[in-house]
């Protein structure tokens, strides 16, 4: 009997907390919507420059899934690897075949490369090729997943728990009656809320430091670019999610409902962070990554660590992530207007 | 005329969402006296005395300070609020706590320090001022919460139940205190549901349901109902209204 009515405070527990009950029974499936989507997309075809290729081969290479485009010179197709509109041009001399990968993500190199050295074994029309040369703009065959996956999961784990800490610091203070307490004083709305971005601002400085120097010395992850253009990314990322956390601090009346927000607003973000290539996702859903300030922060971390990009080239992912932390702040100052008027 | 420090609730009316928690409340505290605010739980006197502190806003009437409209932020450096939860940070020491409230009032150098000794010999708390607050009894805590409203001298103290789970000797000695204040100019306005303090109040405003049910001297409400003590004038009030 005293489990029954255990089993029955528990159901009207969660039937007066609806939200609790529809994030259990909703957000699983929220969740493998979006990888089904990220999946299910059509499977990438890798984007091939020509430059000079006898007619037979670029017929055969044409039979397969990719997408071919010609340039007149080494030149032209290597500025095009460089701005990523192709993954590979390849070239062909006196019966030698010369493939050239941008090499940032392994699993295009593979694609790429598949595709590729089926046109070297040797067919009826012709005997078989010399050995491809093969080289790579960025990375190497030797660069592994985890240097492709790395720099994502760096700015993944800096957003994750940055939020975390800040919702529901922020939220306590709510809940704990002192920022009503705060709000009793002459403070202004906007110190309260900079007071609370350049105090936790401290705290993410230490932590973008230790998790890109543990990363990069520690675990050995492939890093190209200064180390110090990577700290400014970590850092503009904790920061866009200390004030993020803040204000969906807003919409929760505990700890247990700010971790509701987790499977909403956080891992989706991994998904558009280019752990998955969004390529293949539906255009629809792309632009929704446009949203995300994880989406430049890791695209930003890629570039310093894998392609070895300076301040000057992801200049506008930091841009991005500046404007979405300004967003953030002023939408808390407006918040903070729920429990002052003035 | 009224002075620069009373307060005047003009037709006050607080809704939340399409509940009504207060009124149609008019009512004025006088320069320097302890006026009480006397009800139930959940008969809105928190919600009025943040009105009245200027914290919040009403749905409909006015609130003045003098003659300036509330709310307003400049305003709040003069008044003290000591809201119904503790609202301490449990995680600093009492004087961390103490340091930051008197910062925030503009507190800084030998006044901070001054200010923060004479607050915790009023609340008897020094020998526990390097003491976390986590390690605090509720009545330590109540304490505490009163001396950092104390800190900046405010014209206005506003306390919302300040003396819950205070013992009865040191209660004496903080109305005490109160009243010295209120000798000195400053305008306090408590909240209380205990009857017995309610009659150490200058005047008292007894609210039921969201309504002023009645307002005047302890006496003047005991003669008006012919009781002789102020729960039974409270029940009077209360029992007229129903």
């Amino acid at each position: 009997m005293r489990i029954r009515a255990l089993v029955f405070r528990i159901w009207r527990q969660f039937l007066h907390d609806k939200r609790t009950l529809a994030l259990m029974l909703l957000a699983p499936l929220f969740v493998m919507t979006l990888i089904s989507l990220v999946f299910n997309g059509s499977t990438y075809k890798p984007k091939i420059g020509l430059i000079t290729m006898p007619t037979a081969l670029s017929q055969r290479l044409a039979t397969e899934s990719v997408t071919l485009s010609s340039y007149a010179s080494p030149a032209s197709a290597l500025s095009a690897l460089k701005n990523q509109s192709i993954d590979a041009y390849v070239d062909f001399h006196h019966g030698q075949l010369t493939i050239k990968l941008e090499g940032s993500d392994p699993s295009t190199n593979q694609a790429v490369l598949m595709d590729l050295q089926k046109l070297t074994q040797p067919t009826t029309t012709h005997q078989a090729f010399k050995q491809p040369m093969i080289s790579y703009l960025y990375g190497s065959a030797s660069m592994t997943s985890f240097d492709n996956f790395g720099p994502v999961l760096i700015g993944f784990f800096a957003f994750f728990f940055v939020f975390l800490v800040a919702g529901i610091s922020f939220l306590n203070e709510r809940t704990t009656g002192t920022l009503d307490r705060l709000l009793a004083t002459p403070i202004k709305r906007y110190e309260v809320v900079l007071g609370y971005v350049l105090g936790y601002g401290v705290f993410t400085i230490v932590q973008a430091f230790l998790i890109t120097w543990f990363s990069v010395d520690i675990l050995g992850m492939m890093m190209t670019g200064s180390l110090f253009v990577l700290l400014i990314v970590t850092l503009l990322l904790s920061m866009s999610a200390l004030t993020f956390g803040m204000f969906i601090s807003s919409f929760a009346n505990s700890e247990f409902q700010i971790m509701q927000f987790i499977p909403i607003v956080v891992v989706p973000q991994l998904f558009f962070s280019g752990l998955f290539n969004i390529a293949t996702m539906a255009p629809w859903l792309r632009w929704l990554s446009y949203l995300m300030p994880l989406y430049y922060g890791a695209d930003a971390m890629r570039n310093v660590m894998i392609r070895g990009k300076s301040i000057d080239v992801i200049g506008i992912d930091l841009l991005f992530l500046l404007a979405l932390s300004l967003v953030f702040i002023v939408l808390n100052v407006v918040t903070l207007r729920k429990y002052r008027k003035v | 005329m009224p002075n620069k420090e009373s307060i005047v609730a003009d037709h006050v009316t607080r809704r939340f969402g399409k509940k009504t928690i207060l009124k149609e409340i008019s009512l004025e505290v006088f320069s320097s006296e302890i006026f009480g605010l006397l009800g139930p739980s959940g008969s809105g006197k928190t919600t009025l005395v943040k009105l009245l502190a200027g914290i919040d806003e009403a749905s409909s009437g006015s609130v003045y300070m003098g003659n300036i409209t509330l709310p307003r932020r400049e305003m709040l450096s003069k008044i003290g609020y000591m809201a119904q939860s503790d609202a301490l940070y449990e995680e600093l020491t009492a004087q961390e706590n103490l340091d930051f409230f008197a910062s925030l009032f503009g507190l800084s150098g030998k006044t901070k320090r001054r200010r923060i000794e004479e607050v915790m010999a009023l609340v008897n708390l020094q020998d526990a001022i390097k003491k976390l607050v986590s390690s605090f009894s509720g009545g330590m805590k109540r304490r505490l919460s009163l001396a950092i409203a104390l800190l900046h001298q405010p014209k206005i103290l506003i306390l919302d139940e300040p003396t819950v789970g205070i013992d009865p000797i040191l209660r004496v000695s903080i109305w005490n205190e109160l009243r010295a204040m209120s000798d000195e100019g400053t305008t306090i306005i408590i909240t209380t549901h205990v009857m017995d303090e309610a009659d150490k109040c200058d005047r008292l405003a007894m609210i039921r349901n969201g309504s002023l049910i009645a307002l005047g001297s302890p006496d003047a409400l005991k003669q008006e109902t012919n009781t002789s003590t102020i729960e039974q004038a409270f029940l009077t009030y209360g029992g007229a209204q129903a």
